[in-house]
């Protein structure tokens, strides 16, 4: 029992990480085609935006609470600011994107080096995430159960917004069909800017959970970058639902395979299951009925 | 007067590249190697290795719209065959490479005794990457995986391969990589005259490719290249295969990556996971950006630059050098698309637009604007190559 439940676990942990950083990529890609490889540095904001709160308010449980709405609105309003000034230039160039992208997470990175030195910083966590829980035996820490229930509320909340309120309704109509959003007055200029806010916000609260569970560090984006897109790939872009089930999957297989192996070799058997399911579904689990020829 | 200007305007597109790049073989082969010190020749050796890498960037993504962000991967291929090779040569026939011993039990793989023979390593630095790229490249181009995907996918596979190296350090060194080398084909690395020419060879392998390029972006193929990045649908109607046409550039350019990895390790004297993992190759993709992607001449003397700005810069100040990549993506990628080598074309276009402005009737909506600017965008690019 203890060779299933661990691993499974441990990969839902995981796998709810990947969806907050996935989350925001598959929003951007999805409605603007914008490729985001500085979500990741989205992450590691959010886990500075945590430490720096901690700072300030010593209390570990307090200050954890305060971190999340903290994080959610640095990392939203950088994620805006990467919009207005560098990407809303692009939208003609989406492969580009990724290009530039991938130069502002170099400078965040270093900027976070030069602010906070290249050493990590620990975060205490509030004592309701230090303790562990029986599950079958095997003693899983709360801070992964944290982690599960930050990602499936950050979840609910998105799809709430997408679904009931009007932004929600505008980004959805942006999503189906620009062209035809535009002509019914939505402004999808405006909602491209909420849509990059929202989507850099769950990163930051993505990184809170990081803080907590191995501390911060101005390069912990750049490991969950890649796997969070291979997330969006296979989930199919745009879709939630789709981006739900393969971080869940991605990180359980992982999970599995390391425990199987080692990290490394699950890495690279990830990465062979992925181009694997993509010669077979290279569209994705879900994807949005489109009428184009690619 | 006429005929003769076009005569003119036609010779300088037929054989201007020529003229090119013999100048260039001039400078790496004849100037550079009589005036540099040992030390800054062996440092452009370097560059010129990368710049073989950065060159099949230049054909896959300049010419075939396809960002290979694993470049590194078939450097690296090529790096640790030669690698192994020389670690063979400098622990002696049927001795066995002294990290080994000191990280395991002193045995070796049985993979690793074919590469004591040097022709066997020649052959597995031009074979294995083009199989690697044909299987990988036939699995996601048939499927029509293109774009960020591609993209994605590729440095997944940088990403991968780094960490699989740095797992493995009985069997490649880990971390560390491969180093201390004694000798290159029997030759002795200390030796003056083998390291000039070790790098006279990887200038001329750069000035070959050069040559080989010229000629593939001019033949028939290249047009279809071209044709496929720009409009991959409309070659499809025609009759073609787009995978088939990207999958030949995907594959030309991890050999040639491969090949540059092999010229590195003699010269630069190490092999190790940061020279082939996701930010080495970003890095080369830095330098294809900055010069050019699409014309001839960008990638290589981008890379030969952003290899001495690097050296220049985190030399000096190691913080400020991520800052400046950084930066240089940032600025180039958003303001001049085509890199440096459209520079020219671009200050033409503009100058060209004051003289006679754009006859902007109310009619022209903002949407067939941009189109417009792509198209002379596109019609830039094509003209800096020529």
């Amino acid at each position: 029992m203890h060779l299933l439940t661990t691993p499974l676990l441990t990969g839902t942990a995981t796998g709810a990480i990947l969806l907050l950083a996935a989350l925001g990529l598959t929003l951007t890609f999805g409605q603007m085609g914008v490729i985001n490889m500085a979500n990741g540095e989205f992450l590691m904001v959010g886990a500075y935006a945590a430490y720096v709160t901690q700072q300030v308010i010593s209390s570990p449980g307090l200050s954890t609470v305060i971190a999340l709405p903290v994080a959610f609105v640095v990392a939203g309003l950088l994620g805006l600011l990467l919009e207005a000034s560098v990407i809303q230039w692009m939208y003609k160039r989406p492969l580009d994107t990724l290009l530039v992208t991938v130069g502002v997470s170099l400078v965040l990175q270093q900027l976070a080096r030069d602010l906070f030195g290249a050493q990590g910083d620990p975060v205490t966590a509030p004592s309701w995430v230090s303790g562990r829980i029986s599950v079958f035996g095997y003693q899983w820490p709360h801070r992964q159960l944290f982690t599960i229930v930050l990602a499936v509320g950050s979840l609910a909340a998105l799809s709430a917004v997408l679904k009931y309120s009007s932004f929600g309704r505008q980004i959805r109509a942006t999503v189906q069909n620009r062209e035809l959003a535009e002509t019914l007055g939505v402004s999808t200029r405006k909602v491209d800017r909420i849509t990059f806010f929202l989507g850099s916000g769950l990163a930051g609260v993505g990184g809170v959970a990081i803080a907590l569970i191995s501390g911060t560090n101005p390069t912990l984006g750049t490991s969950y970058i890649i796997p969070a897109f291979l997330v969006v790939v296979v989930g199919g872009v745009g879709q939630l639902k789709g981006t739900v089930i393969a971080a869940w999957a991605v990180g359980v297989v992982t999970a599995f395979l390391t425990d199987w192996t080692s990290g490394s070799w699950a890495q690279v058997v990830t990465f062979a299951v992925v181009v694997t399911f993509l010669t077979v579904r290279p569209q994705g689990l879900f994807t949005v009925r489109t009428r184009s020829l690619a | 007067m006429i005929r003769l200007l076009t005569s003119v305007m036609r010779l300088r597109k037929t054989y201007g590249p020529m003229v090119v790049i013999v100048a260039l073989a001039l400078v790496l082969l004849v100037w550079a190697p009589s005036s540099l010190s040992a030390f800054r020749l062996g440092n452009l050796g370097k560059y010129c290795a990368l710049a073989l890498a950065a060159m099949g960037i230049g054909l896959a993504w300049g010419r075939g719209g396809m960002l290979v962000m694993g470049q590194g991967v078939f450097f690296g291929l090529g790096g640790y065959a030669m690698a192994m090779h020389m670690k063979l040569e400098a622990a002696g026939p049927g001795k066995v490479p002294d990290f080994m011993a000191l990280y395991g039990d002193g045995t070796m793989p049985s993979w690793w005794e074919p590469f004591r023979n040097g022709p066997f390593t020649v052959v597995v630095i031009l074979v294995l990457p083009a199989v690697v790229a044909f299987i990988l490249g036939y699995a996601i181009l048939k499927r029509r995986v293109k774009g960020a995907y591609f993209a994605i996918l590729t440095q997944a596979l940088a990403v991968a391969f780094a960490t699989l190296l740095i797992a493995t350090i009985k069997q490649t060194g880990g971390f560390n990589g491969l180093n201390t080398f004694t000798t290159v084909f029997g030759h002795n690395l200390f030796d003056k005259d083998v390291k000039k020419g070790l790098y006279l060879v990887a200038a001329g392998l750069v000035i070959l490719f050069l040559v080989i390029l010229w000629q593939f972006y001019r033949s028939r193929y290249g047009e279809l290249l071209v044709a496929t990045r720009d409009a991959e649908e409309r070659i499809r109607f025609l009759g073609y295969d787009p995978a088939n046409i990207k999958l030949v550039a995907f594959v030309a350019a991890a050999v040639m990556a491969s090949i540059g990895g092999a010229i590195f390790v003699p010269i630069a004297g190490i092999i190790g996971p940061t020279n082939v993992d996701a930010p080495a190759s970003i890095l080369l993709i830095a330098g294809v950006a900055l010069g050019g992607r699409s014309s001839l001449f960008g990638p290589m003397l981008g890379a030969i630059a952003v290899g001495y700005g690097r050296s220049a810069l985190s030399e000096q100040f190691p913080t400020q050098w991520t800052y400046f990549q950084g930066a240089l993506f940032i600025v180039v990628i958003l303001l001049l698309p085509g890199g440096v080598a459209s520079i020219g074309s671009k200050f033409k276009s503009v100058t060209s637009r004051f003289r006679s402005p754009a006859p902007s009737t109310g009619t022209t909506t903002g949407v067939e604007h941009e189109h417009e600017r792509e198209h002379e965008h596109d019609h830039a690019q094509s003209e800096a190559l020529a």
